[in-house]
């Protein structure tokens, strides 16, 4: 919003401050046009943050990919090179990493699904700024800040089997029935681990879409009503259109979270977590502890194309929802 | 009237969701375990700091509440620091060679950590950087260098060009206007995004993970982590730990919570 008021108004308080010979430039391209000239020494300002991520970031990505070839152990002057085998490896003959692939979509599912619908419902109640609702928003977005080990503490306790908060509520008003293992049933445990993510990162999602709602304006609202356009016609022809860029926002970074949610998965399930709640990154980060580096890295190429490909593919869906407005 | 109820309800019961949870880590890290087990909701019985004292002296927390202190008072400034010098610089040069810096520093977000942490793993041994807080520093500085560029050229684009145009025909150098313009200028951007950064360092566990060996060298999270298996079902003392590695964050909150809303959100939106 702000980027937009500055952009229209710079080329009129330019030629106030600057007259310059040439006509006003075209107003489409202010801002970008009339180009100060640049003191040298400011290409230096940017070297500190290059060299670094040369040497600490793009180097030991370039040289993943070398690893990934190797059969390389971690400590051995010498390796071979063994071509595609472990790529081979990994999609046909390791059930590990395949069980850890498919844990990691299953969570992805169900943390982007629900979470986008827990932080939308709940943007939609609290998107006036009256004192109730910035309270409420403040308590909501606060399990964001804490450490996600810390959150797995609170939440190991409350699906302890024996002990935890949920089986004894469950006893306590007679629903026997519904107690379960949680996180010891191997076929459920990933979901309740979902389940987590999605407590610990809904309010900061719902913030996401409180600024989307509040940048649509209060007019469209009016007009619809005086249409007598009740309250569902409003939401699907006014809120969903025009929030169709935040929700856009909230589903790229949800997916990618549930890729990234290595911490979690740690300090709920314990390092290295059993096979029923291993995700793509812990797995890598257990070959990586068992000294099988070039596999280890072999499966951090191939966790890399993925996310790339998630990200690519979100920009574009992005893209288009922005067409349609 | 209905749906209002409604409303109500539904906010009523996401905030019992949300608060429970945080009231039984803070009522049960001062009780038995075997009180935490019979009444989790109940006020504990006394608030004598017990399982406090068995973390903080028993479990060596203090030492791993000293070391995340020396990390991030380190190393949020530094990525700050060195962020908004090419923040600034990608914000004010025009052309296809600033895109291409601007480019290339902001790759490194979509690079997962475990793809690099290998070969950083090999590097650092190499450096001598395994196992010392130099390395962890190094490693969060590197790894939040690209989102800490991104958000902060977004500000800084905000920044009237006037502003630079008038200083530049005064003849100021660079280094003045960044000091004396655009720090200035950008505090309150510097601010959310120094939260947003002091939120993922203190956080950090896989870079601990990776480089730290010895004990006495452990950030709050790597501590936590170990007392999982340490405590297995003593959740007290783990509550207790939460408590205290939580607690510079939520004191923060408390105080400077739009900063947080504000870089955090800027953190994921601009992501």
């Amino acid at each position: 919003m702000t980027k937009t008021l500055n952009d229209d108004g710079a080329p009129a308080e330019r030629t106030l401050l600057a007259p310059s010979k040439k006509s006003r430039p075209p107003k489409k391209k202010a801002g970008r046009k009339s180009p100060m000239r640049v003191h040298p020494a400011l290409w230096l300002f940017p070297m500190p943050a290059v060299i670094l991520l040369v040497i600490f970031m793009a180097m030991p990505t370039l040289q993943a990919f070398h690893y990934a070839i190797t059969d390389w152990n971690g400590y051995s002057a010498t390796f071979n090179y063994v071509g595609v085998d472990n790529f081979v490896r990994a999609f046909t003959g390791d059930i590990l990493f395949m069980n850890a692939v498919t844990n990691n979509v299953k969570y992805m599912l169900v943390v982007v699904i629900v979470q986008t619908i827990v932080s939308l419902v709940l943007s939609l109640m609290l998107v006036r700024n009256t004192r109730g609702g910035i309270v409420l928003r403040a308590l909501f977005f606060f399990p964001t800040i804490l450490s996600s080990v810390s959150v797995a503490f609170i939440w190991r306790f409350i699906y302890d089997p024996n002990f935890g908060l949920l089986n004894s509520f469950l006893g306590a008003i007679g629903l026997e029935q519904f107690q379960g293992a949680y996180l010891g049933d191997p076929a459920q445990a990933i979901y309740w681990v979902a389940l987590v993510q999605i407590w610990a990162h809904s309010g900061q999602m719902m913030v996401v879409f409180v600024a989307g709602l509040q940048a649509i304006p209060a007019e469209l609202y009016e007009a619809a009503e005086l249409d007598g356009a009740n309250r569902r016609q409003r939401f699907t022809t006014i809120t969903w259109p025009l929030l169709a860029p935040a929700t856009a926002i909230v589903v790229a970074y949800t997916t990618i979270q549930s890729f990234k949610a290595f911490d979690l998965i740690l300090g709920i399930a314990g390092n290295p977590p059993k096979s029923s709640v291993d995700i793509i990154s812990t797995r890598i980060y257990t070959t990586f502890a068992n000294t099988d580096f070039g596999y280890a890295a072999a499966q951090s190429v191939i966790f890399m194309l993925l996310i790339v490909l998630i990200t690519v593919l979100q920009r574009r869906v992005l893209r288009l929802t922005q067409k349609q407005e | 009237m209905l749906a209002k109820l409604g409303r109500r309800g539904i906010l009523a019961v996401y905030a019992i969701i949300v608060l429970v949870p945080l009231t039984i880590v803070i009522f049960g890290s001062f009780k038995s375990t075997a009180e935490l087990f019979n009444d989790p909701f109940m006020l504990p019985s006394s608030f004598a700091p017990t399982n406090y004292q068995e973390v903080l002296t028993g479990g060596d927390l203090g030492n791993a509440f000293l070391n995340s202190t020396i990390v991030a008072l380190i190393s949020v400034p530094a990525t700050l620091f060195i962020a908004s010098l090419a923040a600034y610089a990608l914000s004010r040069i025009q052309g296809f060679l600033s895109w291409l810096i601007f480019g290339f520093l902001v790759l490194g977000m979509a690079i997962p950590a475990q793809t690099n942490m290998i070969a950083l793993y090999v590097l650092f041994g190499q450096l001598g950087l395994l196992n010392s807080l130099a390395g962890l520093i190094l490693a969060n500085i590197v790894g939040t260098m690209p989102i800490a560029v991104f958000i902060l050229t977004g500000f800084m684009k905000t920044i009237p060009q006037q502003l630079f145009e008038a200083s530049s025909i005064d003849g100021t150098g660079p280094w003045r206007t960044y000091r004396s313009i655009v720090i200035p200028l950008s505090a309150p951007s510097l601010a959310a995004a120094g939260i947003f950064l002091s939120v993922i360092h203190w956080n950090e566990l896989l870079y601990p993970l990776l480089f730290i060996q010895s004990p006495n060298m452990r950030t709050l999270p790597l501590a936590l982590l170990s007392f999982q298996g340490e405590y297995q079902t003593n959740y007290p003392a783990l509550f207790a730990s939460v408590m205290l590695a939580s607690a510079p964050i939520v004191i923060a909150y408390v105080f400077l919570q739009r900063y947080f809303v504000a870089g955090i959100t800027a953190g994921a939106t601009k992501g």
